[in-house]
């Protein structure tokens, strides 16, 4: 297994330089650069700036220069919050970003597992069409019309949450935002579990614990549950990535200071190094979660064998 | 023995399923009734509502089916117990084994946690007790290293040993009754007459009843102390095995009992032209490798096999799963890649690559096993069979080819309306018709029959075996049977060779073959096979 780890992180290498050199040549192939906005820099200060960054040099050796700087762990300058450097930025907003995601995610795997469970006991019945149609409407409703509900909702009329704002990390705060982004994952989950739960309740050695008499909490939690858990822990990786590295949408509109925001707002400001650096997190995020999930699987389903 | 008492009846019981098509009734107001200790067999073909029977006794019903009448066990009638009361009787006095061995046991727990758990929830002994129990139980079943063998997956047993160790479960509170549902139909035949006389030895053990649904005449014969005959949700035929098997009433049970195939091949003329010939074929397969994986395992499927083909030949492949004989069809078409030398004809095909073997094709083909998987579903019948002469004669018009389609159907038997519906519409023998009309309608020299009967009820496959006769004759084709099946291969074949693990094991003339098996192996097949002995002489 530990052998296996260390193979998947050593095939990590390449896929990263893949995606870092990829998004390096892209968003400089993009019209304009982060000095070329309408603020009246006069000609002097913009090729002072440029020549300070380095934007000057031949593209190559930017590119090499950066790779060095990555390995060193250092992202670089922000080109349009000079103030900061990528790295501060990620160390500001990152645990943020984790905090509002990773609550989302655990709701969402707990909450739609047992909705989908129960649908999926149900099926064809009453409660199976309630969650069907919660779960279609999870999916369907955007998040941008979820998030300014609630706000009206529990901000406005009831008063029982912040409307906005980050609140130093106070609970209330966070209720909003991690509802919002949780109830399109709940939809997810829900409907992944009901499926996989109906296939693993009619399989033969579910109908074998039923033969030998064993308890209904033994066949559907011990017998049926461990089986279905499975198509969920392959959903949770991606998702797990795409959640814990922030949402532009949810942090925008209960103006959060999370990291989601830095990777719209880079690629329309071109500001190269920020751009960079959100990539690199989030194919770490990906490459790392989805490892997790593989070694999950082992522990979970004593057929996969890894080396 | 005694077999007095009467300890489950089932009376009138009726089993309907609502289907999107309306309600279909499977089992339609039958008695049955099964003594202490005694062998019942509950026979017939698939769709004979046998199993389900007995599903419904146990109410394992999937959801959308229903049972009325009156299933009496012991004075209590379970179909109307409430779940917990049933849950007393289900695993400690009735209990079942399955025909799926594969998939009939948790994937995800251990050997010994899942033969724990029936035994703690219904003794109520403690872990350390029922482990003992769970040990004990596995040495009954003749399962080596137990102890290992208790930390075992099953995906990391054989088929064999996982049915054991299904047995096991369901005898591990020593019940009344043990159902057991085509239990042997998906081993290989030593391995079924290894648990055939397992349960047998079992039974005299521990002296439990013994409900066998199968449609295997072959195990009724050896084990079974009286018999029913369902046919299409009814029994049309009760009594002692003995009477039924010489005296059968009803013409149904007489048409299962003549479903033997029968007859014998005349092999070809000595001086019959050889069409394709393998000389040290060897086929390998690497598992595991790659990227910093290490050396990957080398398995030879088809270890340095020779075989010669003639005109109007059948060759019978006989091995048991794993034995290479379906690898060695397909890598004598070259459907895979094989070292050694091939010729077909005059040719030599040892290396021929996909697009030289093309032209070839039409005259080698291959039919395969399932004919649920090898027709698409997505394209009528018509298109099916005649998609190879799109290839082949492609100058053809599409009313020509509607012709040989028609002609194609004609020749295995089918209506030729068949060829504008599609393959669902058909039932299994059907659909081997079909892919039989589709190699067929080829005009091939050589076909390749991958266990072509083995999906289908026995007396489908005599049909099956009459059909692929006929069109021998007419055409003088050479076929390669490759089977587990011996009754289909000695009816088939003139020629025979055993495979083992890739080698031959033994070949000669069918009749020898059979008469007198030289090698061990070949001996055990035929007594697993062949031999009609009583397990068990009833009382």
């Amino acid at each position: 297994m530990l052998r296996y780890v260390f193979r998947r992180l050593l095939t990590a290498i390449p896929t990263l330089l893949v995606i870092v050199t990829m998004a390096f040549f892209l968003i400089r192939v993009a019209p304009g650069g982060p000095f070329n906005q309408e603020r009246g820099l006069s000609p002097e200060i913009k090729a002072n700036l440029e020549a300070q960054f380095g934007l000057n040099d031949p593209l190559w050796l930017q590119y090499v220069h950066y790779l060095g700087n990555l390995l060193r762990g250092n992202f670089g300058p922000s080109y349009n919050m000079p103030d900061f450097t990528v790295g501060e930025l990620f160390a500001r907003g990152l645990p943020v970003s984790i905090q509002i995601g990773a609550s989302a995610l655990i709701l969402a795997l707990l909450l739609g597992g047992l909705l989908g469970t129960i649908a999926a006991l149900n099926q064809n019945k009453l409660a199976d069409y309630s969650v069907i149609a919660l779960a279609t409407a999870g999916s369907t409703i955007p998040t941008f019309v979820i998030a300014p509900v609630i706000q009206l909702l529990f901000g406005l009329t009831w008063r029982l949450l912040p409307i906005g704002g980050w609140g130093d990390g106070a609970l209330l705060n966070k209720i909003g935002p991690v509802l919002t982004l949780a109830l399109p994952q709940i939809a997810i989950v829900a409907r992944l579990m009901r499926g996989s739960m109906i296939e693993s309740l009619r399989s033969h050695h579910i109908r074998t614990a039923r033969a030998l008499g064993l308890s209904d909490w033994s066949v559907v939690v011990k017998h049926a549950l461990r089986g279905a858990i499975l198509p969920i822990v392959s959903f949770t990786g991606p998702a797990a990535a795409a959640l814990l590295t922030g949402s532009i949408i949810v942090e925008t509109i209960f103006s959060i200071p999370g990291i989601g925001r830095y990777f719209v707002e880079a690629a329309l400001n071109r500001d190269y190094t920020l751009v960079m650096g959100t990539v690199v997190v989030i194919a770490l995020f990906t490459i790392v979660f989805n490892l997790i999930v593989d070694v999950m699987y082992a522990f979970v389903d004593p057929r996969v064998r890894y080396d | 023995m005694d077999t007095s008492e009467t300890i489950l009846s089932v009376k009138d019981l009726r089993v309907r399923f609502r289907t999107l098509d309306g309600v279909v009734e499977a089992v339609k107001g039958i008695n049955i009734h099964v003594n202490a200790g005694e062998t019942v067999a509950v026979v017939g073909e698939s769709g004979s509502g046998k199993s389900q029977t007995m599903m419904a006794a146990m109410s394992l019903l999937a959801s959308n089916g229903e049972a009325t009448g009156v299933v009496d066990y012991r004075g209590r009638n379970l179909l109307t117990l409430s779940k917990s009361e049933l849950n007393q009787v289900r695993g400690r006095k009735i209990s079942m084994i399955f025909q799926e061995p594969m998939t009939s046991l948790d994937p995800l727990y251990s050997i010994g946690n899942q033969l724990i758990e029936p035994i703690r929830r219904h003794r109520g002994l403690g872990a350390a007790q029922a482990r003992e129990e769970a040990l004990k139980l596995l040495r009954l079943v003749h399962i080596p290293d137990p102890e290992r063998r208790m930390k075992s997956y099953p995906h990391e047993l054989s088929g064999g040993q996982r049915q054991r160790v299904m047995i096991a479960m369901a005898l591990a509170n020593d019940p009344d009754i043990l159902i057991a549902d085509e239990p042997t139909t998906a081993l290989d035949v030593t391995i079924q007459a290894q648990i055939l006389m397992l349960l047998a030895e079992l039974q005299r053990k521990l002296g439990m009843a013994i409900v066998f649904i199968t449609h295997d005449l072959g195990i009724v014969r050896r084990l079974a102390d009286r018999v029913y005959v369902m046919r299409y949700g009814e029994v049309v035929e009760e009594g002692e095995a003995e009477a039924i098997f010489v005296n059968p009433q009803h013409a149904y049970t007489k048409m299962l009992l003549a479903a033997e195939p029968t007859g014998i091949k005349a092999p070809p003329p000595l001086n019959a032209p050889v069409l394709l010939e393998g000389r040290n074929v060897e086929v390998t397969f690497k598992i595991g490798g790659g990227f910093l994986a290490g050396e990957p395992l080398i398995l030879r499927a088809v270890d340095h096999i020779s075989i010669r083909l003639k005109r109007n030949q059948t060759i019978g492949i006989v091995g048991e799963s794993g034995s290479g004989k379906s690898t060695l069809g397909r890598a004598l078409l070259r459907l895979l890649p094989s070292d050694g030398f091939i010729r077909f004809g005059d040719r030599d095909i040892s290396a021929a690559d996909r697009k030289a073997m093309r032209p070839l094709r039409r005259e080698l083909q291959l039919v395969f096993q399932d004919p649920f998987g090898s027709l698409s579903p997505r394209m009528t019948v018509g298109q099916v069979i005649t998609e190879g002469l799109l290839v082949h004669e492609p100058t053809l018009s599409g009313r020509q080819r509607d012709l040989r389609a028609v002609d194609a159907l004609r020749e295995v038997g089918l209506d030729p309306n068949a060829r504008n519906r599609y393959p669902h519409e058909f039932s299994g023998g059907q659909r081997q018709r079909i892919a039989i009309a589709r190699a067929m309608i080829l005009k091939p020299k050589v076909v390749v029959l991958d266990e072509p009967t083995s999906a289908l009820d026995r007396s489908v496959q005599k049909q099956i075996v009459e059909l692929l006769r006929k069109l021998q004759a007419d055409h003088e084709l050479s076929y390669l049977f490759i089977s587990h099946d011996l009754a289909v291969v000695r009816a088939m074949s003139d020629y025979i060779i055993v495979m083992k693990q890739g080698k031959i094991v033994e070949e000669g003339p069918t009749e020898a073959i059979f008469s007198n098996p030289q090698a061990a192996y070949t001996q055990t097949l035929m007594a697993a096979a062949i031999d009609v002995t009583r397990f068990r002489l009833s009382a």
